[in-house]
C-alpha cells in the first residue's frame, strides 16, 4: 500500500514526525480560524481552558478520550496485520446494539453480572460486524477497505430500521430504546472516587476509561509479547515471509479483525452503558473515524494512542466550550482538525520524513 | 393509467437521483483506472456542493456556482493527487482525510458566513439550473407510453443531467478509442511499462485526478444548485460511497457505470416512494432495506459470488521510478 520506507532514527520516527504533523495540522486550522474572522491564539486559549481549566472539564476530556482509545486501538491492531479497518464506526454501532440487547432482555440480573455481560456483548457484536469483511478479505480477496465502508453504511441503515420499527420505545417518536435497568450502568468515576474518599467534580467520565487503559496495556502485551502478536506483525510486515514461516495468513487476518471489531464495539460501553443508558442513533459521533487519526498519530503504539486520544479529548471538550464562547467556531472545527491530522500524519508524512532522513543521513556521514 | 403515471414519476425521480452518483462514479473511474484509489469522492462532492451554492448565491448565476464547485473540488483533488502521486502517501488515508476535511470545513465556513446552522440561503431564479424541455416533448406527450416517457423521463431535466450522459459517452470513447485513453488504462495496470515507453506516469495520473475533481465538482454543484435550492450540511449523505459501490459494480467501465447508477438511483426513488406504504401480505415496507441494497449487493459482488470485480492492477500503489 505504501512505497519503500524511509529510514529514520527511532525517536524521530515515533515522536518528531507525529509532532510535526500535529503542528502542521494546527497551523492550517489556525489559518481557517483566521479566514472566518476569529483570533486563533484566543481560540486556542479558550479551548485549552475549556478542556483542562477545571476538574469537570478534565473529566469530560477523559470521557471523550475513552472512545478514541477504543477506536484508535481498533485501527492499530488491524494496521499491525496490514489491514485498514475503516469500519470502526459500524462496529461501534453494532456494539451498541449488543449492549442494548443484553441490558434490555436480561433485566432481572444483578449489576455485577449484567454489566460484564453487556461489555462482552458490545465486544462480541463489534467483532461479529468485522467478521464478514475479515472473512471475505482472507478467503475471497475482497478489499477490506471497501467492504468495511459498505458495512458502515449497512450498520447505519440497520440501526435506523431497528430503532424505528422494532426496538423503538412505544409511544415515542424519538428513535431510541427505553432506558436500561439501573443495574447495567457503568459507575461514574466521580461516584467511585467519592466512595474512596477523593471527591472530584461530576462528569460523564466512567469506569470505561479504566477499561480502555486496560485494553491499551493488553494490546501492548498481545502485539509485542505473544506468539499471536508476532504472527500479526509478521503478516502485516511481509505476508510472503509469513507464508514461509508457516503462519496461516487467512486465520491471522480474521483474528486481527475480530480483535479490532471487538475494541471498536467497546465504544458502546462508554457511550451507551456508561452515559446514555439507552440505545440511540449516531451515538458513535464519528469516533470510528477519529480512531484513524489517533492510530496514525500514535504510530499504532498503545502509549501513543492513549496520548493522541487525550489530545483529541481536549479538542472535543475544549471545542464544545469554545463553541459556546465564540459561536462562529462551531464543533465542526474538530472534524476539520481531525481531517488535517489524518492528512499530515498519514498521507503527507513524506514531506517531513524525506528532509529529516536527508538531514540525519548527512549527520551520520559527517 | 394510474400505474403508468406512477411508474413514470418514479423513473423521472430515479434519473434525477442517479445523476450525482453518475458524476462521482465516473470521477472514481478516471482516478482508479489511472491507478489512484479515490475514496474521497464523497468529500469532493460535498465541498463542490457548498462552493457551488455559495457562489450561485453571491452572483445570482447558476453557471458561476458550477464553476466555483468545479474549482474547489479540483483543488481538493489536487491535494489528494499530491499526497498519492508526488508524496507516494497512503491513498486510502488521504481519501479519508479529504472526506473529513470536507464535512468539517463546509459546516464551519457555512456557519461562519451565513449563520443558518451551516446551510446557505435558498437559491432563486437564475441562481439555479432550470429544467430544459427537449424539442418535441410537448408535441408527442399524447402518444401512449412513448409520449410520457419522452416528455417526462427523458425531457424536462436540468442541463447537468444531459452533461452527465455526455460525460459517460466521452469517458467510454476516450478510454477505449484514443491514445490518451490507452495510456491512461496502461498506467493503472502497469506503470513501469508506460514509464519505459517514455510517457510520464505522474502526468497521466495527475490528469486523471484533475478529471475526477472536475466530475465531482459537477456532481456536487448538481446537488445544491440544480436538485436542491442551496446547501445543507452533509447533503451528499453517502452518495460518494454509493458511487464507489456503483464503480465496483460496473467493474470500472463507463457504460455499465451509467446502468448501475440508474439502477441505484431508481432504487432510491422506489424507497422514497414506498415510505410508509403498506403492501398487502408483507406489511410496511422496510425502506432502509431498499436503501441498504446497493451496499449489500456490492459486498456480495466483491465476495465473488456473482461474477468477479477485479480492480485495475496498479490501483492504490504509488509508482516509484527505479534508478
Amino acid at each position: 500500500m505504501s512505497a519503500a520506507p524511509i529510514e529514520l532514527p527511532r525517536w524521530v520516527d515515533l515522536v518528531l514526525v507525529p509532532m510535526l504533523a500535529v503542528v502542521a495540522a494546527f497551523f492550517v486550522a489556525g489559518l481557517v480560524v483566521l479566514a472566518i474572522g476569529e483570533n486563533p491564539l484566543q481560540a486556542t486559549a479558550l479551548l485549552l481552558r475549556g478542556a483542562l481549566g477545571s476538574g469537570e472539564g478534565i473529566g469530560f476530556t477523559l470521557y471523550y478520550a475513552t472512545n478514541f482509545i477504543f477506536t484508535g486501538l481498533a485501527v492499530a491492531v488491524a494496521y499491525h496485520a496490514g489491514l485498514f479497518n475503516i469500519g470502526g464506526e459500524g462496529q461501534a454501532t453494532l456494539g451498541g446494539l449488543g449492549a442494548a440487547l443484553v441490558c434490555l432482555n436480561l433485566e432481572g440480573l444483578p449489576g455485577w453480572l449484567l454489566a460484564p455481560l453487556g461489555i462482552l456483548a458490545s465486544a462480541a457484536f463489534g467483532a461479529a460486524w468485522a467478521l464478514i469483511p475479515a472473512y471475505l478479505q482472507a478467503k475471497r480477496g475482497s478489499h477490506i477497505v471497501i467492504t468495511t465502508i459498505m458495512f458502515n453504511m449497512l450498520a447505519s441503515a440497520l440501526i435506523v430500521y431497528l430503532l424505528v420499527n422494532v426496538m423503538g420505545r412505544a409511544g415515542s417518536m424519538a428513535p431510541e430504546t427505553r432506558p436500561f435497568p439501573a443495574a447495567s450502568h457503568i459507575p461514574f468515576m466521580h461516584v467511585v472516587l467519592q466512595g474512596l474518599g477523593f471527591p472530584v467534580p461530576a462528569s460523564p467520565l466512567n469506569l470505561s476509561f479504566v477499561l480502555a487503559l486496560a485494553m491499551a496495556v493488553l494490546m501492548w502485551v498481545v502485539i509485542w509479547r505473544t506468539r499471536l502478536g508476532y504472527a500479526i506483525r509478521t503478516v502485516g510486515a511481509n505476508p510472503t515471509a509469513a507464508v514461509y514461516a508457516g503462519i496461516p495468513i487467512a486465520r491471522i487476518t480474521v483474528i486481527a479483525m475480530l480483535i479490532s471489531g471487538a475494541l471498536a464495539g467497546l465504544v458502546a460501553v462508554n457511550e451507551i452503558m456508561g452515559v446514555q443508558e439507552r440505545l440511540l442513533l449516531e451515538f458513535t459521533a464519528g469516533a470510528g473515524f477519529i480512531g484513524i487519526a489517533v492510530a496514525l498519530m500514535g504510530r499504532s503504539h498503545p502509549l501513543g494512542i492513549v496520548l493522541a486520544s487525550i489530545l483529541f479529548g481536549v479538542l472535543y471538550q475544549g471545542g464544545t466550550e469554545l463553541a459556546f464562547e465564540r459561536p462562529a467556531i462551531t464543533r465542526d472545527m474538530i472534524v476539520t482538525i481531525s481531517g488535517l491530522v489524518i492528512l499530515f500524519a498519514g498521507a503527507l508524512d513524506g514531506i517531513f520524513r524525506r528532509p529529516l532522513a536527508q538531514f540525519f543521513a548527512r549527520r551520520k556521514g559527517a | 393509467m394510474d400505474w403508468l403515471s406512477t411508474g413514470i414519476a418514479v423513473f423521472d425521480s430515479g434519473v434525477r437521483l442517479a445523476v450525482p452518483l453518475l458524476f462521482a462514479c465516473l470521477a472514481g473511474l478516471w482516478s482508479e483506472r489511472s491507478g489512484v484509489v479515490d475514496i474521497g469522492l464523497e468529500g469532493k462532492m460535498l465541498v463542490a456542493a457548498f462552493a457551488g451554492a455559495a457562489a450561485a448565491h453571491a452572483t445570482g448565476n447558476a453557471w458561476a456556482g458550477l464553476g466555483a464547485g468545479i474549482l474547489v473540488s479540483t483543488a481538493f483533488a489536487l491535494v489528494h493527487g499530491f499526497a498519492a502521486i508526488s508524496q507516494r502517501g497512503n491513498q486510502i488515508v488521504s481519501g479519508v482525510a479529504v472526506n473529513m476535511l470536507a464535512v468539517g470545513l463546509t459546516a464551519l465556513v457555512g456557519n461562519a458566513w451565513y449563520k443558518q446552522g451551516g446551510r446557505t440561503p435558498p437559491l432563486e431564479g437564475a441562481a439555479r439550473f432550470e429544467p430544459i424541455t427537449l424539442p418535441g416533448a410537448d408535441a408527442i406527450r399524447g402518444v401512449p407510453i412513448v409520449g410520457p416517457l419522452y416528455a417526462d423521463v427523458i425531457s424536462g431535466h436540468t442541463v447537468l443531467v444531459y452533461i452527465a450522459v455526455l460525460a459517460t459517452v466521452l469517458t467510454a470513447w476516450v478510454l477505449a478509442r484514443t491514445r490518451f485513453g490507452l495510456r491512461l488504462r496502461a498506467v493503472g495496470e502497469n506503470p513501469a511499462a508506460v514509464d519505459t515507453a517514455g510517457i510520464s506516469v505522474m502526468g497521466l495520473r495527475y490528469t486523471a485526478v484533475v478529471l475526477a475533481g472536475v466530475l465531482c465538482g459537477l456532481g456536487g454543484a448538481y446537488l445544491s444548485v440544480a436538485q436542491a435550492a442551496g446547501f445543507l450540511t452533509q447533503m451528499t449523505a453517502g452518495k460518494g460511497f454509493i458511487a464507489l459501490a456503483a464503480l465496483i459494480f460496473a467493474k470500472w467501465r463507463a457504460w455499465p457505470a451509467l446502468a448501475t447508477c440508474l439502477l441505484f438511483g431508481l432504487l432510491d426513488a422506489v424507497s422514497i416512494r414506498l415510505q410508509g406504504v403498506v403492501v398487502p401480505g408483507i406489511g410496511q415496507v422496510p425502506v432502509q432495506a431498499i436503501q441498504a441494497l446497493p451496499y449489500a449487493l456490492t459486498v456480495v459482488l466483491l465476495a465473488g459470488f456473482i461474477g468477479r470485480a477485479i480492480p485495475p492492477r496498479a490501483s492504490g500503489l504509488p509508482y516509484v521510478k527505479e534508478r
